[in-house]
């Protein structure tokens, strides 16, 4: 299927909805979840799930919900999830990936990291502009959301670093094509984006927290009169 | 593939010496950097100067080249260390502490389990890539190789 027919698929209100749940949860739903999250009937979402897993947007597996295994656990159900895929439509057509790349590997061939650093806080200066400073991480992940990320809050930070507190992360990494190629170059670029945008909140700080499958960013509290 | 498992060798020019302030930054996450990788699974073995926590010390390859020699389980262990984990923000930092390289500064390589691969063996992968560019015995992230791949017969 190609690009522009996948997200033709989503036209359907209903199937957006069920889309962007599945989505925003970041794991495997099920389709009583999903139906009672878009406030449809099972066979309805279920039926518009399979076709958004036919369109290749969600993937699908087989899971026991509850848990039980063996004689009266029942069968498995099917569980959704985000593909992976990357859709995209430009018209007329651009093709900004490659140069992305292009200009990536020159800057990770130059060593220009602390350039693009640089040039990515003062961009994240200008967009964060005269906007009054986010008051907490709920008004941060409205300021990402805004800026193509995915955030959600973490309520169980471990033990090391920080103080267990609720933190923000990132499902999705919105460079994710050259910072899988280049991560300290694009990772870096990614955080003083990031340091620029929230620049002008004290109550907040970013730092880089990679972990497998997230954004490499975290934003969290910061604590005053540290250090 | 199980009965391979992935060696990496890396090296890297220091700008001042390990004992300069301004590598001192670099220096200090040397132990709970090199703890996180030992404690993280898929980890399998690095490199250590006998009687010492580390390789900083060996200088095969000149007086201001660090060497860095670990074996994983598998590709996605190492990536994951290596780009998703507290180890990414030393390569954030990069180039406060390294020159920059114009030549390959790492490569990779199946090779069987058990095996302890020695500095002499990875200095020459790294030379091998250099020379040849990336193939089943010798290659980096971007252009990776399955064990499989490496075990096939050449052509």
């Amino acid at each position: 299927m190609e690009d522009i027919d996948a997200i033709a698929v989503l036209q359907d209100p209903v199937r957006r909805r069920l889309y962007e749940y599945v989505a925003a949860q970041g794991r495997e739903v099920g389709r009583n979840e999903a139906a009672e999250a878009a406030g449809v009937a099972r066979n309805l979402a279920a039926f518009h799930l399979d076709r958004l897993a036919e369109a290749g947007l969600l993937e699908t597996a087989s899971r026991r919900l509850t848990g039980r295994s063996g004689p009266g656990a029942g069968r498995p159900a099917k569980v959704y999830r985000r593909s992976a895929v990357e859709r995209e439509v430009s018209l007329p057509a651009r093709d900004y990936r490659t140069a992305a790349a292009l200009l990536a590997e020159a800057a990770e061939t130059a060593g220009l990291d602390v350039e693009l650093r640089d040039v990515a806080r003062r961009q994240g200066e200008a967009l964060r502009g005269s906007t009054a400073p986010c008051e907490g991480l709920e008004e941060v992940a409205q300021v990402l959301a805004g800026r193509g990320y995915e955030p959600y809050v973490d309520e169980g930070a471990e033990g090391a670093e920080g103080d267990g507190g609720a933190v923000l992360r990132m499902r999705n990494c919105p460079f994710h094509v050259v910072a899988e190629r280049f991560p300290p170059l694009v990772c870096g670029m990614n955080l003083a984006l990031l340091e620029g945008l929230l620049g002008g909140s004290p109550g907040v700080r970013v730092r880089l927290d990679a972990r497998p499958g997230l954004c490499c960013a975290v934003v969290e509290p910061s604590k005053t009169n540290e250090d | 593939m199980t009965g391979f498992h992935l060696a990496q060798f890396n090296v890297a020019t220091l700008l001042h010496p390990l004992d300069d302030p301004r590598t001192a930054p670099f220096v200090e996450l040397l132990a709970p950097i090199n703890a996180l990788a030992d404690g993280t699974p898929g980890f399998v073995w690095r490199l250590a100067e006998e009687g010492e926590p580390d390789a900083t010390g060996l200088r095969p390859l000149g007086a201001d080249v660090i060497v860095n020699y670990s074996v994983w389980e598998s590709h996605e262990a190492l990536w994951d260390f290596v780009y998703r984990s507290r180890h990414l923000e030393v390569l954030r930092r990069r180039r406060e502490w390294f020159r920059r390289h114009v030549d390959m500064h790492l490569v990779m390589w199946w090779i069987p389990a058990g095996h302890v691969p020695t500095v002499a063996e990875g200095v020459e992968r790294l030379e091998l890539l250099r020379a040849q560019g990336p193939s089943p015995r010798a290659f980096t992230f971007a252009s990776a190789y399955t064990a499989e791949e490496a075990a096939a017969p050449a052509t």
